[in-house]
């Protein structure tokens, strides 16, 4: 028996590798394409090592597109606010659902269950039409208000405080700090890995969201860099070359904090995934 | 005693609602909000040009629908996307999480890659995928370098949809991956000793322990699948520009609903629409919940 499955190690090795580089060619595909010349691509050569090795194309999306630098701090903005307002609101609203006993607390949490259940598609247009009665079409508030709290993050939290040593909270009473006292100084900062978590996952989506800023900024100067990409890809139809290095200029931040954070993900998965 | 009881029950309700309000105001205006704003909308005709004004049309939107053509063809194309993209997922999904469950080398390191596009934004993964599928793009090298035919991936209205199905695949089996492998690792290592002391072999082990003992997730990673392919958009939208094109091959259920929202400005309509589809992904939901904690049960 351990033998066979010894046996089959090589072959079990061989399929990995093989998926592996299924991952990843598209990824290099658009990399190598990126460093190439408008003329290497058009010729039809398919390396994958450029043969004339260029940096023009990143070059030239800065210097023609003057925008793409201001999607791209768009984009920052809008992801870095999302994720700090989330941060703060579902942890407050997570802690008191777990720990506060005040009337209604119930029918809240159950609310927020509900929430979770609805899908997204139903809030679009109310919620454009709210906006813009708001007069906050093509502002940075049009996007980060909606996406300040969210309710499948509430949940967690919730679920990750009921689980929080009480003593430490204890503690901190006697030592004469209030709840908000004790929520920022104490239980706050141990709670790091469930705010990691939920981090990652709450920068991704604001930094990769794509229908939000489609239907709420009109105006180029407020693009993020999801829908400034679109349009560019529209205006240099077949520079591919351009295309691919705007990809990658989008892809890096996402790729940089995966690398650093990859373990949260898999928690955070298996966090909202598995309940 | 009492007194003091009740001012600390005061004092503790005030803290709730301190600490809650934040999300009361977001989720309150930006979510419960908009749901009963879209139930009135779905009944309402709504004028959009100068002031915002409603008529009262009754079912009128949810009628329009039986003669919608257009409607019909995205629920086409979406039941067509589900059957084939959900079980290929699924599968491909259990198969490499069973393969990183064994104790290998460098699991690790498999993991971390195979999970590297469902952290890409989708604006991105569209452009590399058309990128990839142009007519001289690498796709047909490769096919043509095996003998295969080529096609017009982004024109051809007979292959287009196939396109986005194929890279829809390869970027949301990752997340599947990780949530079977967690589930894996929760099967007790007692139950595969006592098959292998009963002289079960690997494929027996597979199907008698590991199949049974995953149905509930697989159930859960299913239904998750169906309710995303529902509300495909960004690829079809990038692919597309934003018509759903060629042909109508890459027309979705929400691709169709922001057409009728932002380009003809017909909001009670497109509401209607929007409100069809959360009932549906919803009854889905709520099946899946109430069948996962019978199968807790047992």
């Amino acid at each position: 028996m351990r033998q066979a499955v010894r046996r089959f190690r090589p072959l079990v090795y061989v399929i990995l590798g093989i998926y592996a580089v299924i991952t990843f060619i598209p990824f290099l595909w658009a990399l190598s394409a990126s460093f190439k010349p408008l003329s290497e691509i058009v010729s039809g050569g398919m390396h994958l090592i450029p043969k004339h090795f260029t940096l023009d194309n990143y070059k030239t999306i800065f210097r023609q597109e003057p925008l793409f630098m201001r999607w791209f701090l768009n984009s920052a903005i809008i992801a870095l606010s999302v994720t700090a307002f989330n941060l703060l609101f579902n942890s407050m609203a997570g802690y008191a659902l777990a720990r506060i006993r005040f009337p209604g607390s119930g029918l809240m949490f159950y609310s927020i269950l509900g929430m979770i259940m609805i899908p997204g598609q139903l809030t679009i247009i109310p919620s454009y039409l709210i906006i813009k009665e708001l007069g906050w079409l093509n502002s940075y508030q049009a996007i980060i208000v909606p996406m300040a709290a969210q309710a499948t993050y509430i949940f967690m939290m919730r679920q990750f405080f009921i689980n929080f040593p009480k003593e430490l909270e204890e503690a901190a009473e006697l030592d004469g700090l209030g709840r908000f006292g004790a929520f920022f100084r104490v239980v706050l900062p141990l709670a790091r890995p469930a705010l990691a978590a939920q981090t990652i996952f709450i920068f991704m989506g604001a930094w990769n969201e794509f229908l939000k800023p489609l239907m709420l900024m009109s105006d180029k100067a407020m693009f993020t860099l999801s829908i400034g990409l679109n349009t560019f890809k529209g205006q240099y139809i077949s520079f591919w070359n351009y295309i691919m290095a705007a990809s990658i200029i989008m892809t890096l931040p996402a790729l940089l904090i995966y690398i650093f954070f990859n373990r949260f993900f898999v928690q955070g998965i298996t966090f909202t995934g598995g309940k | 005693m009492s007194k003091r009881s009740g001012k600390l029950r005061l004092r503790e309700g005030a803290a709730g609602y301190a600490f809650m309000s934040p999300a009361i105001v977001v989720l309150g205006c930006f979510l419960l909000l908009p749901i009963l704003y879209a139930v009135f909308l779905s009944f309402h005709k709504v004028n959009l040009l100068g002031e915002v004004s409603y008529k009262f049309s009754g079912t009128a939107n949810f009628e329009r629908m039986a003669d919608d053509t257009r409607l019909w063809i995205a629920l086409r194309n979406t039941c067509k996307y589900a059957l084939i993209v959900v079980p290929s997922q699924t599968l491909l999904a259990l198969v490499l999480a069973s393969i990183l469950n064994m104790k290998l080398k460098f699991r690790n390191f498999f993991r971390v890659a195979y999970y590297l596009p469902t952290v890409t934004s989708s604006a991105v993964l569209v452009l590399i995928f058309m990128w990839i599928y142009n007519s001289n793009g690498l796709l047909n090298y490769l096919l043509d370098l095996v003998g295969l035919p080529t096609y017009n991936w982004l024109g051809d209205p007979n292959v287009a949809l196939t396109g986005i199905m194929v890279m829809n695949i390869w970027s949301t089996a990752p997340l599947f991956m990780v949530i079977y492998l967690a589930a894996l690792q929760d099967i007790p290592e007692s139950q595969y000793e006592a098959a292998e002391i009963d002289g079960a072999g690997a494929w027996k082990k597979f199907w008698r322990i590991t199949v049974p003992q995953l149905k509930p997730v697989t159930f859960y990673v299913v239904v998750m699948g169906i309710i995303g392919t529902f509300q495909l958009f960004d690829q079809s939208y990038i692919f597309s520009a934003g018509s759903g094109g060629p042909n109508n091959a890459t027309l979705t259920m929400v691709l169709l609903i922001y057409q009728y929202a932002f380009k003809n400005l017909d909001m009670g309509y497109a509401s209607a629409l929007a409100f069809l589809l959360a009932v549906v992904i919803m009854l889905i939901t709520v099946v899946q919940r109430l069948l996962f904690r019978e199968e807790k049960l047992n």
